[in-house]
């Protein structure tokens, strides 16, 4: 079975994150990038379904030269190669234009299944997974938090808000993962060692055979106009118990629409 | 409960960069058959994943380990689950096996990037990473000087972390002074050894954390020569191993009770009896060993690895008080207290605490001493890197004698400065770091231990003065002035040629006092002022390793960012306030005081 994961690095959640001021878009040169959290997960997923069916785990990867990072990091963990889309003309691009991108490079590539992150913690747009399948023409099962692949066919449970959803498809398919559906494992020092000489594909967009005026800011769909920061914390409130501090605190949390 | 701190606070990935890379130059050493297959990518892969286990798995429960100490339940040990779920994790990555060679599962990693990547547990957990650590040593001694049969059975199950090791040497009676061991070894009919006697201060000497522990035990064989030349090493594993590797009888070593300690409270400390009769292998008492290389050499062997594993605690020490300066400063930049003395309005809404002088002068301090412990650390590392591949044998004679000066001191001062580095982390933190609340007081009570274990201070300075300065017709300590010098001289004409003139003056007068301290060739009389000669060298050292820091900052691809500027900031800071105290200490040592010679003990 092949298997690609799309893997994008985003800078690190915990650590301070900016926007250019220039264009708006994400400071990624000079953030501590590292592969976006929930991507780990659907690596973890890709190794565990290549463990129990067999085949290969390609990463897929869209951005600047510094993502190889996030690749070197998917290849230790145990993934057998990677294609990296990488494009000065792509910057600043939206989601419709990188999910063009990303199904170009599929296209060229053979899959049975493709697995990525429900969400990017940078852009939090997650509408990637269900782009691409309507690009591809192939199924797509979303917020899994279980995935078993049973004779061609791939069956989720879809988590949402108040259990979860049983969903299948037959394969090709891409599917989506919370955070839920596995324990990613770390690298391995013998996988950091044999991730030096496993294969990564390089391509441009001309290698996709995609127009470079069709990407990047100047034509995306959706542009940030303006931005500001998160505002200070103010002041906390005290609440003075006086005998009567459940209640205040009560109307406190009521006021604030808490409880 | 204090929450777990974050890598930020754990330690400086950008100081280990910029120590590993634009100063020691680590990449270099991939030119070398050993290190051929690595490169800055698996170089940095390593200390990615480190501190990616250190943060998740070890930093969580330093605190909870730290509250609920080991205890004994019907003679076993019982730890908090944590301590065995971070260790599983760090095995699984492979962890145990950094540095180790190929053939045995390992990794082959650099000595100088393996310390900088275990140094993440030794800042995040020192008390959970002691039982790997050990383990290392245990495995390293036994690779060096036991046989292929013994390296197969023991080495192979503990470098893929199935079984921990320990290193057993103390008795109740007999700690720094290992001649008085009272351990027999008797010799067994099919070769093997009944060991009988007891053992103390053994870490990690009982648990559960791995289906079998392999002991290194010092004893004496009857009959041998008196002291420490009649001393044998013995592997003693907790449960014998048959020929397919499977695990057999119970050994005859028990657990007779464990010490409740200060600081490293999640590292057991035990009580080991040995050939008791609780259990009778083979139908009799006895716990069975196996003798490791030659009969009588156990002391020879043990120290053989000494410089590795002394090194190995000056970076704990290191490690302990340079996450104690890490949280100072996060504390400090974030807690509002009082007004600048300049300030007129009383009214004014109060400044961070970092915005006081003197909370800066003790966050410059515990800098110089957390930062200046980290490049001494991490030279020795990388001279036994030197020490071990390089090309010229001239090269490697070198940097094994620069080693052995240098030890002591990479033991000693880290152990000396690091608590103190923590002593001022806590003043920062003020009553709160005082308290519970913040973990600034369980680093400080951790890193007490550092200047005890692995040869006490004391001992450093006597082994320091007493042998490494003289040997070889004062060889060693020549090549140290020396490679000083070379530095010195390279900072002539620039903006720290002040600093270099200093160090000058302070590397003739250690090679001077070192001349006078044996000068009347009276032992007892240069001995008893050692460890104001280890303090006074070891601040000579450090003074150096600052000046080569501040010249490789000048050289480095952002010679204006912040992290220069520090650099630079705590340079001065050990030229203007630190280096200056030698002189007193060269002075005391220049004339001959014998004060502590000449205090009987009824006076005291």
């Amino acid at each position: 079975m092949n298997i690609v994961v799309l893997v994008k690095q985003v800078p690190d959640s915990g650590s301070e994150r900016k926007l250019d001021p220039a264009d708006n878009t994400v400071a990624r040169a000079g953030a501590d990038n590292v592969i976006n959290e929930m991507d780990e997960y659907a690596i973890e997923e890709a190794l565990v379904v290549k463990e129990a069916h067999g085949g290969e785990v390609t990463i897929l990867t869209v951005g600047p030269d510094s993502a190889a990072d996030a690749i070197r990091k998917a290849l230790s963990m145990g993934a057998d190669r990677a294609v990296h889309v990488t494009d000065e003309a792509m910057h600043g691009s939206c989601a419709v234009q990188t999910s063009a991108v990303l199904a170009a490079a599929l296209q060229q590539m053979d899959y049975d299944l493709i697995l990525c992150g429900a969400e990017s913690t940078d852009g939090q747009v997650s509408v990637m997974p269900a782009l691409l399948a309507e690009r591809l023409g192939i199924p797509q099962l979303s917020g899994a938090r279980k995935l078993t692949i049973d004779d061609g066919v791939a069956k989720v449970e879809r988590q949402t808000d108040g259990g979860f959803w049983a969903l299948e498809a037959p394969l090709p398919a891409i599917v989506s993962t919370w955070d839920t559906i596995n324990e990613p494992r770390y690298p391995s020092f013998k996988g950091i060692m044999a991730a030096k000489k496993k294969p990564v594909e390089t391509k441009t967009l001309a290698d996709l055979g995609i127009d470079p005026s069709t990407v990047g800011l100047a034509s995306a769909t959706s542009q940030v106009l303006d931005f500001s920061g998160r505002p200070p914390k103010g002041e906390g409130v005290k609440v003075a118990d006086e005998g009567d501090g459940a209640d205040k605190l009560v109307e406190y949390l009521a006021s604030q629409k808490i409880v | 409960m204090a929450p777990a701190s974050p890598s930020r606070l754990i330690l400086s990935r950008r100081d280990l960069d910029f120590l590993l890379h634009d100063w020691l130059r680590v990449d270099e050493l991939t030119k070398r058959p050993r290190y051929a297959e690595h490169s800055r990518d698996t170089f940095d892969a390593v200390l990615d994943l480190a501190e990616e286990i250190a943060a998740e798995h070890f930093a969580p429960h330093n605190r909870t380990s730290d509250e609920h100490e080991p205890r004994m339940v019907d003679g076993r040990v019982e730890l908090v689950p944590e301590i065995g779920a971070a260790l599983r994790v760090f095995t699984a990555a492979g962890l145990m096996a950094g540095a180790f060679d190929e053939e045995l599962g390992g990794m082959q990693l650099p000595h100088a990037v393996a310390e900088a990547a275990l140094a993440w547990f030794k800042a995040a957990n020192v008390a959970t990473s002691s039982y790997p650590f050990l383990t290392m040593a245990n495995a390293r001694l036994l690779i060096a000087h036991g046989s292929r049969e013994q390296v197969d059975t023991f080495v192979r199950p503990m470098v893929e972390g199935r079984w921990f090791g320990t290193m057993a040497l103390s008795e109740p009676q007999a700690g720094s002074s290992l001649s008085d061991i009272t351990t027999r070894a008797e010799p067994a009919d099919d070769g093997s050894y009944r060991l009988t006697g007891n053992k103390m201060w053994i870490s990690g000497g009982d648990h559960e954390l791995t289906e079998n522990i392999v002991h290194l035990v010092l004893a004496k064989i009857p009959g041998g020569p008196p002291g420490v030349k009649g001393i044998s090493l013995f592997v003693v594993p907790k449960y014998l191993v048959r020929d397919d590797g499977s695990l057999g009888e119970r050994n005859d070593v028990v657990l007779a009770g464990l010490n409740h300690k200060m600081g490293y409270r999640g590292t057991t400390n035990t009580l080991l009896n040995f050939g008791e009769g609780v259990h009778t292998p083979g139908g009799r008492a006895g716990a069975v060993g196996y003798l490791v290389g030659e009969p009588h050499h156990g002391l020879t062997y043990m120290f053989h690895m000494m410089n590795e594993a002394r090194i190995a605690v000056g970076m704990g020490a290191t490690a302990l008080g340079y996450t104690g300066y890490l949280h100072a400063l996060d504390y400090a930049r974030t807690r509002t207290q009082g007004r600048s003395p300049a300030a007129k309005d009383p009214s004014a809404p109060p400044v961070r605490l970092v915005e006081h002088a003197d909370v800066r002068r003790m966050l410059l301090q515990a800098k110089c001493y957390a930062e200046g412990g980290l490049a001494l650390g991490l030279y020795c590392a990388r001279l036994v890197d030197e020490e071990q591949t390089a090309e010229a044998g001239a090269d490697r004679a070198r940097a094994h004698l620069l080693l052995e000066v240098l030890t002591p001191i990479a033991k000693a001062w880290p152990s000396q400065y690091g608590p103190v580095a923590d002593d001022l982390a806590i003043q920062v933190h003020g009553g709160y770091g005082y308290t519970r609340d913040y973990p600034v007081e369980q680093f400080y009570r951790d890193n007490r231990l550092n200047p005890i274990h692995e040869g006490t201070n004391g001992i450093q300075a006597i082994d320091l003065l007493g042998r490494k300065v003289v040997m070889h017709d004062g060889a060693g300590l020549r090549l140290l002035l020396s490679t000083i010098r070379a530095t010195t001289a390279r900072a002539g004409g620039t903006a720290w040629a002040g600093f270099a003139a200093d160090l000058e003056v302070a590397v003739d007068r250690l090679g001077a006092v070192t001349a006078a301290l044996w000068s009347p060739g009276d032992p007892e009389l240069a001995l008893a002022n050692a460890s104001a000669y280890l303090e006074a060298a070891g601040h000579v050292v450090v003074g150096w390793l600052w000046l080569e820091q501040v010249l490789a900052v000048e050289a480095s691809a952002d010679p204006r960012s912040n992290f220069a500027e520090g650099k630079r900031a705590a340079a001065r800071f050990f030229a203007r306030w630190e280096l200056p105290t030698v002189h007193t200490r060269f002075d005391l040592l220049e004339s001959l005081d014998r004060t502590v010679l000449d205090t009987p003990d009824h006076w005291l």
